[in-house]
């Protein structure tokens, strides 16, 4: 019988574990594209590692997925090292890379027909597995069609369908919904949170803090292929601030105003780029009500607000006291700057 | 997209023991020929080459070369077989190289499957284009004229052993297709290397007209070889010499570098 684990790292005995790394490193050239990464990745939670691109997410997921080999440190997934065990591990895991890993030149059915096949599943049961899947993801419409004429929610919500053909224990996710519309988005995020019901330990690379807090358990962020930070998504979220309150104003010249009235109300504010917003750090609504009417009944004219979470930059200026910028174009100059 | 449904199929995912390594090749090769069903076009090189060849070979040079064309179509039509069909095996490297470029190439690694699968698969697969281009050799050549004085088992047996041959030579191309960058360069450097080792064979020219240090290199290329023991199997008078030639070439390829393609395959980053 289980019995619910009081959450939190410390509490975690190690046959908890789904996935666990330690001092993973991997370099490509010159390049440190992972440096040292720890995770411990309870059985049946959601992990989330979040991280700018180029941060080294894809190569860790790699590393795990048995399809890169670590230079250094270990890993090992429900107990099976990575690399002495990658067979033992291959039948446990499955992966929806970043680059849809679906065939583009097959149509849905025949993509999913053609796993079922690789995975052991008879003909007959290969597609009446195909024929569920589709059905139960929105896609028997477009079942018979190529997939290189699929959307980009369908591609993903295929690719997700291609992951659970045959159980599995451990989901790799990487930046399953980055470029897709928000509908799109919810269709995953539905789909992550059916799966993680059904008790599936599933890592989950993503750009977004929102989506790591609407789905995951515990949180690893990380920058330049080392983890700054690691937590649960409330942990994480009091230690860099909770939230932001986003206005816009009508006139730019009002912004001496806003600021100093802002500044009241909620303490500090950031002028942004745009001269006629600013932001000011805020997690509680009716806090951030006052201060906006607060702002009216002295004249500023508000052309819009909101009231946000922090973006992934506002965490990495927070951890790390940089913005996150787009490490991959940061290594590629470096890189030009060598040659 | 209902959460009942949804929750159902989760529910529900069976736990299959794995597939055989036959099963999960002959799999690999069913993708193979989902895409020739998806893009028939596809067999257009494979089909429209070969005729070329034949026309051109047999009117163009026959006259010249032999003397007369019904004559130098017996002596030509197994030698384009051959050829044909090896050119052809460099398209293997080249789509696999192409493969690689997509992330569904990540998926299949991270299967727990037979590793040479994939690899095995996809050259299965392209063993009908082989048998494609040359059944489309042999049956232009009865139109124009070609009679194989040991009929069709014979022809059947040629096709057989040149099929055997040219898929031990595909690993040559796979191993160049995982280990160049670009479809092209996996093109170019292929048709750098068995263009010249086509033609210094005995495919068009009878060797016996050759100067002597390259009469000998053209006698002791297996591609030679293969040509005669095609021809040999086509007229009824095959040594067995050459096939054993043939097949020990084909198994030597095989054993080097499938070995190599595989351990390329899986170690590619
Ligand atoms: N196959 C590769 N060859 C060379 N450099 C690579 C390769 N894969 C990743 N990198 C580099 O490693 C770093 C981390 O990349 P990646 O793991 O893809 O980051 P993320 O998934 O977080 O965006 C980047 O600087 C990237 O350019
Ligand atoms: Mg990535």
């Amino acid at each position: 019988m289980s019995f619910e684990q009081p959450r939190g790292l410390t509490s975690m005995s190690r046959t908890d574990l789904a996935i666990e790394t330690s001092g993973l490193v991997k370099s490509f050239g010159g390049t440190r594209a992972v440096d040292g990464v720890d995770l411990a990745v309870r059985a049946g939670s959601v992990y989330g590692v979040l991280g700018p691109n180029g941060a080294g997410k894809t190569t860790t997921i790699r590393m795990l997925a048995t399809l890169l080999r670590p230079d250094a440190g270990s890993a090992r997934v429900l107990g099976h090292d990575v690399v002495a065990e990658a067979d033992e591990v291959r039948g446990l895991v499955s992966l929806t890379g970043q680059m849809a890993s679906v065939d583009e030149e097959l149509t849905g059915r025949e993509n999913l027909v053609l796993l079922g096949r690789l995975l052991g599943l008879k003909w007959r049961v290969a597609k009446d597995r195909a024929a569920d899947l589709l059905d139960a993801f929105g896609l028997a419409d477009a079942s018979g069609r190529l997939v290189k004429h699929y959307s980009g929610g369908m591609r993903r919500r295929l690719d997700i369908a291609a992951s659970i053909v045959v159980t599995r224990e451990v989901m790799f996710l990487d930046e399953p919904t980055t470029g897709l519309d928000p509908r799109s988005r919810n269709q995953v995020w539905d789909i992550v949170r059916a799966l993680a019901a059904e008790g599936t330990t599933i890592l989950l690379c993503t750009q977004y803090l929102d989506e790591a807090d609407q789905l995951a358990d515990g949180i690893a962020v990380i920058d330049h292929g080392r983890v700054i930070a690691e937590g649960t998504p409330s942990q994480l979220k009091a230690s860099i601030g909770s939230g932001a309150l986003h206005v816009r104003l009508l006139d730019p010249d009002q912004r001496p105003v806003a600021e100093r009235l802002l500044a009241r109300e909620l303490s500090t504010v950031h002028l942004e780029p745009d001269p006629a917003a600013l932001s000011a750090p805020c997690a509680d609504g009716n806090r951030a009500a006052e201060a906006v009417a607060e702002l009216s009944r002295a004249g500023v004219r508000v052309a819009s607000f909101s009231l946000g979470q922090p973006s992934l930059d506002e965490v990495f200026l927070a951890l790390t006291g940089h913005p996150a910028d787009d490490q991959t174009e940061e290594a590629e100059i470096a890189e030009e700057e060598l040659a | 997209m209902t959460e009942a449904r949804l929750h159902n199929v989760l529910a529900t995912a069976p736990r299959p023991r794995r597939p055989s390594a036959l099963s999960a090749s002959l799999t690999f090769g069913w993708r193979g020929m989902l895409k020739v069903k998806h893009v028939p076009e596809q067999l257009m090189d494979v089909t429209l080459t070969p005729v070329l060849f034949v026309l051109m070979f047999t009117y163009l040079f026959g006259g010249a070369i032999a003397g007369s064309t019904a004559e130098y179509l017996d002596y030509i039509l197994p030698g384009i077989l051959v050829m044909s069909v090896l050119f052809t095996t460099v398209y293997s490297g080249v789509s696999l190289n192409t493969d690689l470029t997509k992330g569904v190439v990540d998926r299949f690694r991270s299967l727990p499957i037979w590793r040479p699968a994939p690899l095995v698969g996809a050259l299965l697969g392209d063993s009908l284009r082989y048998l494609v281009a040359g059944t489309v050799i042999v049956v232009l050549g009865v139109a124009l004229g070609y009679r194989p004085g040991a009929g069709v088992g014979g022809v059947v047996l040629a096709l057989a052993l040149v099929i055997v041959f040219a898929f031990a030579l595909s690993w040559v191309f796979t191993t160049l297709g995982l280990l160049l960058r670009s479809p092209n360069a996996v093109m170019n450097a292929g048709f750098t290397g068995i263009f010249p080792l086509t033609f210094l064979s005995n495919v068009f020219v009878d060797p016996e007209t050759l100067p002597g240090p390259l009469k000998a290199f053209v006698d002791a290329n297996p591609i030679s070889i293969l040509a005669s023991a095609s021809r040999g199997l086509m007229e009824g008078n095959v040594e067995s010499a050459d096939i054993a030639v043939v097949l020990g070439t084909a198994a030597l390829l095989t054993a080097l570098f499938a070995p190599l393609t595989t351990h390329l395959y899986r170690t590619r980053t």
